[in-house]
């Protein structure tokens, strides 16, 4: 998996490492993340709005949005790839403002999210979607600690290894949904205009 | 004709067994698809997204795993022999197969059973049943397990008769660069033309269910279905919207006729996980 151009990192990680990092970087990510998709997010909200302690620390936490299929056959976990961040933005900012240093998912983010990350410097990572197979491979343990009547999306805390993900929007809001098509176009000429 | 008693277990077993297939190995169309677009990809980013996708197809048939967590919503078309009998429901049959299929197979519980109020049910049911009659004594069953990701990126539209075919193309390239990296491209779009504003939805699924590079019956079509497809490829959202040749695999078109006061075109997205099946019964 490892190869040329690859960066390593470790979550958590704090504010210099995440501006540090730049659009366009490939990532291997180790360390601990948090699964957490759209029922689990509104769960935390509830809880963070009646002013309870969350059940992981968020300052510097990195977030997979995620639904993983069961565990089979002595695995950690199931099939385990990205799902769209966009379903996610609502709960973002106020996430980002209690510490939240990094996020790994696919698909746009708002306005909202890239402000709010910009000014707490944190950053959004994709992995591939429809990879789940593959990203499997690199969680090597799962273990739910909140929410588990919520099945899939059941709050985990996975220990991840080198986990393949590209930084798509950095502190600076750079974002590579935006750079990655117009540099493609670019290089096809007037052809395609 | 003599009426056939058509045992509905037979429905409930073929959809049992079509789960865990449908969600760990590729169908032969998409993965040729991908194997193609990985040979003609010239995007640096988009070039590692498609091997890694190609990877992980082998790594999910090789150890029985899905090849995409959301293993889906399914959707089944049935079409139904004018000549057939059935000995029982075959709504609860093709539930009961769901039921034991996503069970056995381990595969994701992805099904609420009310909108707002969003309970998962626990076992994925129910299926999304779509009957047809047919002629004879045959029951065909086509079988997907939809993803999310995608089928949120689809769009609907009530257009003109005056907007015609360039009207249905810039709808279609719309909804397709609106969906960039959400719908996890490379995509396979379906697209319904014609009928009324809920049957068209159901012809761009029914597209959806067709072998991806199988063309449209009707020549007209079928140059309609290669010219969006290279306008779409040439949008360069590429493989997961990092830039690149290959944002969609195959566009399908079936269209209905319709009123002389309309021209509804539905878009419904679907990523390159395209689990579907098809068997006569």
């Amino acid at each position: 998996m490892a190869g040329p151009g690859f960066i390593s990192l470790e979550a958590p990680f704090d504010e210099t490492k995440a501006r540090s990092l730049r659009s366009g970087d490939r990532i291997l990510l180790s360390g601990t993340v948090y699964t957490l998709r759209d029922a689990g997010h509104k769960r935390l909200i509830e809880l963070l709005n009646r002013g309870e302690e969350p059940p992981f620390p968020l300052q510097d936490a990195v977030i997979y949005y995620v639904g993983p299929s069961p565990a089979t056959g002595g695995r950690a976990i199931g099939s385990a790839g990205p799902t769209t961040a966009s379903r996610m933005d609502p709960y973002t900012p106020q996430l980002l403002e209690r510490g939240l240093r990094g996020m790994i998912g696919k698909g746009y983010r708002d306005a909202s999210v890239i402000e709010a990350m910009k000014r707490m410097g944190a950053v959004y990572f994709a992995a591939t979607g429809g990879a789940g197979a593959l990203l499997s491979r690199t969680i090597l343990q799962a273990e739910v600690i909140a929410w588990e009547d919520l099945g899939t999306e059941a709050l985990r805390r996975l220990t991840i290894r080198e986990m393949p993900l590209t930084v798509i929007i950095d502190s600076q809001g750079r974002n590579l949904y935006e750079d990655g098509p117009r540099a493609w176009r670019e290089t096809q000429g007037d052809e395609n205009g | 004709m003599a009426i056939r008693e058509f045992q509905v277990d037979l429905l409930r077993d073929a959809v049992e067994r079509m789960c865990g297939p449908a969600a760990c190995d590729m169908p032969e169309d998409v993965r040729q698809a991908m194997e193609e677009a990985a040979r003609i990809e010239d995007g640096p980013n988009a070039r590692s997204v498609l091997a890694e996708l190609l990877d992980n197809y082998q790594i999910a048939a090789t150890e029985r795993i899905p090849v995409c967590q959301d293993t889906g919503m399914v959707v089944i078309f049935l079409d139904v022999g004018l000549d057939v009998h059935f000995n029982g429901d075959p709504y609860q049959a093709i539930n009961e197969g769901v039921r034991r299929g996503y069970r056995d197979s381990s595969l994701r519980m992805s099904i609420v059973g009310d909108p707002l109020r969003r309970v998962n049910t626990g076992d994925n049911t129910p299926a999304l049943v779509s009957v047809r009659l047919v002629p004879g004594d045959r029951v065909t069953l086509t079988f997907m397990a939809k993803g999310f990701g995608s089928e949120n990126t689809s769009r609907l539209a009530m257009l003109r008769p005056a907007d015609g075919l360039e009207g249905v193309r810039r709808f279609v390239l719309d909804t397709a660069a609106k969906a960039g990296p959400n719908a996890c491209p490379p995509i396979v779009v379906g697209v319904g033309i014609g009928g009324s504003f809920d049957q068209v939805a159901l012809a761009a699924k029914r597209a959806l269910s067709r072998d991806t590079g199988q063309a449209h019956s009707d020549p007209f079509y079928a140059d309609f279905e290669r010219s969006l497809l290279e306008d779409i490829n040439k949008t360069g959202v590429g493989p997961q919207g990092l830039g690149g040749r290959t944002t969609a695999l195959s566009v399908a078109i079936e269209v209905l006729p319709t009123h002389i006061a309309a021209l509804p075109v539905a878009c419904n997205i679907n990523c390159h996980v395209a689990r579907h099946m098809k068997e006569v019964l």
